[in-house]
């Protein structure tokens, strides 16, 4: 599905990802996890093309997209949410996933502006689509709030509903439990395992363990710019460099 | 969206009725002036309270529209009704080139390189003396005309430009509430996360620089053709700064408000004409005072208003 080969990124002479290689394969959840420092989200911000990096590829579905920009492998239908959750504050809940449906519908800037009849069926269609995004997240009920009256919690579900919206095959979550209580993370696992049963592929960078190792079929650890280990949940979780570089050297 | 339309059909009503309380009196010309304005207004409004991107050089659009318009149909004897598309077509053109390098821009760099534009565009209006006239101006510009009549008294010309600005403000709305509308609002909110989505938020950017720049172009041809006469200085930087007042004044991300706004400012001068050398003493107090009191907008501020007082409702979604 993806497939990550020899990223190398330099920042002003810091190596930040030195020849980090991994894939994922369709269907499953992996989880990219590491120290603060590790390499994590910038590993991201490449793959979905927000920063252009030094060196190495990005293969999705076997097509390389290295140095896409991200609005393009949205339409190669790949999305990412972010850890600070990035809503449209000053629009309501409904409209947001609205926009997820963007690269579904393609009526231009005339066709809207002159309510050409295909293009006000297609608008329909996108607030019936968005509907359903926002009750398979379960907060239908908020859709007229404004984005921005939402808690954390609820906020981050509407970005899922809104990454989702865009019918991806694959979605990148950066820290989603971030900034989230017990109660809300174990929802999320759910959630998470839900949007996987649809055929999505997800990879996901989280700091929260018990929710890698309950949700995850796959483990990618960085440490320091330099993939440790990869493996299942329970390899990763007996190897002794991933212990070593968690809780530190014996000797 | 009935609500919405009942609400238009409403306004336009009002707007084709005005005439038969104003006829005859000064006043009729003033509103063809608040309708050119509200044109305007929509333009830099769609800019920048949807879009999110400032310009100070909108006057210069406005501008050229008038002078090709102008020049086309004095110069060249062009029939005006060829004129003023072929104007839109240049100035939108033009505008979309300059967009792709000049949007990349962000915030007050911006709002510098577009005030720079305008500068240009009205140095070369009144430079190019052989082609626009210069300081001096480009006069007997012809009347529009259907059949065998003459767009040439205050209340055609009423009918004319508040016809046609009626026609924007509908183009506006339904833009706003549409799919093109969300993205540029998501771009506005989040750049980053409407990109992420698949919004391409470069082009349509410029794309909506280009459309804002051609309704600008219209209704500078608009201007040139009901006044018969055009000299740069109604198209310098002060007139930018008064287009993004207005845009401010009457509240960003709302149509009627751009029409509130330009209303508003339009109008005023002339109410404060009685007080003499105050009047823009009394002018600028007032713009502080709603800056401070209603921040949102004239919209806003009163929709506010009239929860507080009459509906106690709070407030949720976008106005």
């Amino acid at each position: 599905m993806l497939e990550v080969s020899g990223i190398i990124q330099i920042f002003g002479g810091v190596t930040a990802l030195d020849a980090v290689s991994f894939s994922v394969a369709k269907g499953d959840i992996t989880g990219v996890i590491g120290p603060n420092g590790a390499g994590k989200t910038t590993l991201f911000n490449i793959i979905s093309g927000i920063y252009r990096q030094t060196a190495g590829t990005v293969l999705l579905e076997g097509k390389n997209v290295t140095g896409f920009p991200p609005e393009r492998l949205a339409r190669l239908a790949m999305v990412r949410t972010f850890q600070n959750i990035e809503l449209f504050g000053g629009m309501t809940v409904l409209e947001n996933v609205m926009v997820g449906m963007h690269t579904k519908s393609s009526s231009g800037l005339l066709a809207c502006a002159l309510k050409i009849p295909w293009s006000v069926s297609e608008e329909r269609r996108i607030r019936e689509g968005a509907a359903k995004w926002l009750e398979f997240t379960g907060i239908l009920d908020l859709s007229d709030h404004a984005a921005d009256s939402l808690s954390f919690g609820k906020g981050r579900l509407l970005e899922i509903a809104r990454a989702l919206a865009a019918l991806p095959r694959i979605i990148l979550m950066d820290e989603p439990a971030a900034g989230l209580n017990s109660q809300e993370t174990l929802a999320l696992a759910q959630l998470i395992k839900r949007i996987r049963d649809l055929g999505i592929t997800v990879v996901l960078v989280e700091h929260d363990m018990e929710l890698v190792m309950d949700i995850c079929d796959r483990i990618v650890v960085l440490n320091l710019g330099r993939k440790l280990a990869e493996g299942t949940p329970r390899e990763i979780q007996e190897s002794p460099e991933v212990i070593a570089a968690y809780l530190g050297d014996d000797d | 969206m009935k609500r919405d339309l009942l609400l238009f059909a409403g306004f336009s009503l009002l707007v084709m009725m005005a005439p038969q309380f104003f006829r005859g009196s000064y006043l009729m010309n003033v509103l063809v002036f608040v309708g050119i304005n509200t044109m305007l207004a929509i333009a830099l409004n769609l800019l920048l309270g949807y879009a999110g991107q400032i310009s100070l050089g909108h006057a210069g659009f406005f501008g050229l529209g008038a002078y090709v318009s102008g020049i086309m149909t004095t110069t060249f004897s062009v029939n005006p009704w060829v004129a003023m598309p072929v104007a839109a077509i240049v100035v939108g053109g033009l505008a979309f080139l300059i967009g792709f390098p000049i949007l990349k821009l962000k915030g007050h760099y911006l709002a510098m390189a577009t005030l720079g534009l305008g500068i240009i565009f009205y140095i070369t209006f009144n430079e190019t003396y052989e082609w626009t006239g210069g300081p001096s101006g480009l006069s007997e510009i012809p009347n529009l005309q259907v059949g065998g009549i003459i767009f040439n008294s205050d209340v055609k010309n009423f009918y004319l430009i508040w016809g046609v600005t009626l026609a924007v403000m509908l183009f506006a709305l339904n833009l706003a509430n549409s799919r093109v509308g969300r993205a540029l609002r998501a771009v506005h909110d989040s750049e980053i996360a409407a990109q992420v989505l698949g919004v391409n938020a470069r082009l349509l950017k410029v794309q909506i620089f280009a459309l804002s720049a051609i309704i600008c172009s219209l209704a500078g041809s608009l201007y040139a053709h009901t006044m018969t006469f055009i000299s740069p200085t109604s198209f310098g930087f002060n007139f930018s700064i008064e287009l993004l007042t207005m845009v401010v004044i009457g509240g960003l991300g709302s149509i009627y408000g751009s029409f509130l706004g330009a209303a508003l400012l339009t109008l005023l001068p002339e109410i404060l004409r009685g007080a003499n050398d105050y009047d823009i003493v009394i002018y600028g107090g007032l713009l502080v005072v709603m800056v401070m009191y209603m921040p949102g907008g004239l919209v806003r501020g009163i929709s506010a208003l009239y929860r507080k007082f009459v509906k106690q409702k709070p407030e949720t979604g976008h106005a």
